[in-house]
């Protein structure tokens, strides 16, 4: 599903690469962890991912595709095969709900009635089954989070990709997003989150990737967050 | 695509950036405006070009005894004789750049004077036998007049040689160099126009950038995300591009059809059928410029 081969990335203006040297494969229907402080790369390699940058040196493989050779006007068929799910949520507040997760939908261009089944549905999975006409301003931070993360599955990715989805939540509600992330990750989708939330991490008990100053320090299945911060 | 979705998107666009689609929509018109002026003012000199060298001849004025007597220079061995008169006819015939030549006698000369110029105050004093006999010579092509200059103005008999496409020239000159004008101004108002649409796209980009930040992830394609833009500069430079078809109209009908035709009778001014003509070409650029402009805005202020 994913494949990084000696992958390094650095920046221009920047004498550190962000990346160094990292290799790793992560399977179809796996749920990871990427954890490391601030600045440890963690952002990089999702940017990767998603192709937002393209790597410096070695190979980045998703979905079976080589990144660096997939050129510029088919990324976006790449990326209708990955969700994303970020910390600061990235709704439109002036879109309902309902309206939000439509969004996606409609501008990749699916037709109307396939929309209009699908919604209702992923937002009856995430639990906000009766709030489709809601603004997300009314909404809690947990909620409004289940929004983004409907948003993200309502095309059925085969990877989704969060960025610290925990990050502006309290404890109890970073569990019910953790239980839904967990229960998409059961219908075979794969499942890469960054995270800083040891708690989270240490109640899971699956696979954990730790990056340290852009090197891959730490890929232990089943591991726990094993450092302090 | 979804045209709904395109048009929605548009609209609030367009009514989020109020002022300067205004601003945008008024620079294309002006821009589009000169440039259909000036397109149309060539073709009205060119007309006038046309009518007038149709009319005008080349003129070889001939000695009467007045010239011989009160003028030395061309007219020193006397008035003109029937026999050079003969020759200058026979020669001018013989010419391959003429087309038809004429005489004008001195009556003649004399009745057009009056006509022309009758009110002028030194018509009493003028008798027919102070006015010049002249050959009237129409030439094939009117820029051959040299040839015709160099033949006959040292003839005996043979006053002067008058080109009168040169009387014309200043006038035409003037109205060309009235176009070049228009044509520097258009230049300038289509550099204001293209920076405003500029500005135009980068604030609509900055104010969207939460919108195409999702769409990109999400994986719309790159053309989905920036068509909204592109629309948006091409609708705003079609309603200039109208108001500068309603500009040329308005001008045509009351200055030139209103006013102008009633001022100046000798100049034809072109009708209707040559303003209508140019529209097509002034929506045209009206509309593909602008998105044109967008397009390019875009690749530097929208990463898709």
């Amino acid at each position: 599903m994913i494949r990084f081969d000696n992958v390094s990335k650095s920046y221009p203006k920047q004498n550190r690469p962000a990346l160094r040297d990292v290799s790793l494969e992560i399977e179809k229907g796996e749920f990871v962890f990427l954890v490391g402080s601030s600045g440890s790369g963690k952002s990089t390699f999702l940017r990767l991912l998603l192709r937002e940058e393209r790597a410096t040196h070695g190979q980045v493989h998703v979905l079976g595709k080589d990144l660096a050779r997939l050129s510029n006007w088919k990324v976006p068929h790449m990326r209708r095969q990955l969700g994303t799910v970020f910390q600061d949520f990235r709704l439109l507040p002036n879109k309902t709900v309902a309206e939000n997760v439509a969004f996606a939908l409609e501008v990749i261009g699916k037709p109307r009635g396939e929309i209009r089944k699908a919604v209702p549905q992923v937002l009856e999975l995430v639990g906000l089954g009766g709030k489709e006409q809601r603004m997300p301003g009314e909404l809690s931070g947990g909620e409004q989070q289940r929004v983004a993360i409907a948003r993200a599955f309502v095309n059925r990715p085969r990877l989704l990709i969060a960025d610290e989805p925990t990050g502006n939540l309290d404890p109890q509600t970073s569990v019910g997003i953790m239980k839904l992330l967990d229960r998409i990750n059961r219908t075979g989708t794969t499942v890469i989150m960054a995270t800083h939330d040891q708690q989270i991490v240490d109640q899971m008990r699956k696979r954990v990737i730790e990056l340290e100053q852009g090197r891959l320090v730490r890929d232990q299945s089943r591991g726990v967050y094993g450092y302090q911060h | 695509m979804r045209a709904q979705f395109v048009m929605s998107e548009i609209g609030v666009g367009l009514r989020r950036n109020l002022t300067m689609t205004f601003a945008v929509i008024v620079s294309v018109a002006l821009s589009l405006a000169l440039f259909g002026g000036s397109l149309l003012m060539r073709e009205q000199v060119g007309t006038m070009k046309g009518y007038w060298y149709d009319k005008v001849n080349v003129s070889i004025y001939l000695c009467n005894k007045n010239d011989a007597q009160s003028q030395g220079g061309a007219c020193a061995k006397g008035a003109v004789t029937e026999d050079q008169k003969k020759e200058i006819k026979a020669d001018l015939e013989k010419m391959p750049v003429v087309q038809s030549v004429q005489f004008e006698t001195a009556d003649e000369a004399f009745k057009h004077y009056k006509e022309q110029f009758g009110n002028s105050p030194i018509v009493p004093f003028l008798t027919p036998d102070q006015m010049q006999e002249a050959f009237r010579v129409k030439l094939k092509d009117p820029a051959k007049y040299r040839v015709v200059s160099s033949a006959f103005s040292q003839r005996p008999g043979v006053q002067e040689v008058e080109d009168q496409r040169k009387t014309l020239e200043p006038l035409l000159n003037l109205l060309n160099g009235m176009n070049l004008a228009a044509l520097g101004v258009m230049a300038l108002m289509l550099v204001v126009a293209l920076m405003l649409i500029i500005n135009t796209v980068r604030v609509s980009a900055f104010s969207r950038r939460r919108e195409t930040g999702i769409m990109r992830l999400v994986g719309a394609s790159s053309f989905y995300i920036q068509t909204p833009f592109i629309m948006e500069a091409a609708f705003a430079g079609l309603l200039g591009a109208g108001l500068a078809c309603v500009l040329l109209v308005s001008v045509q009908y009351f200055l030139v059809n209103n006013w102008l035709a009633h001022q100046i009778d000798v100049i034809q001014f072109i009708g209707w059928d040559a303003v209508f003509a140019k529209m097509p070409l002034v929506i045209a650029i009206g509309l593909l410029m602008p998105a044109l402009a967008a397009f390019v805005a875009l690749r530097k202020y929208l990463k898709v």
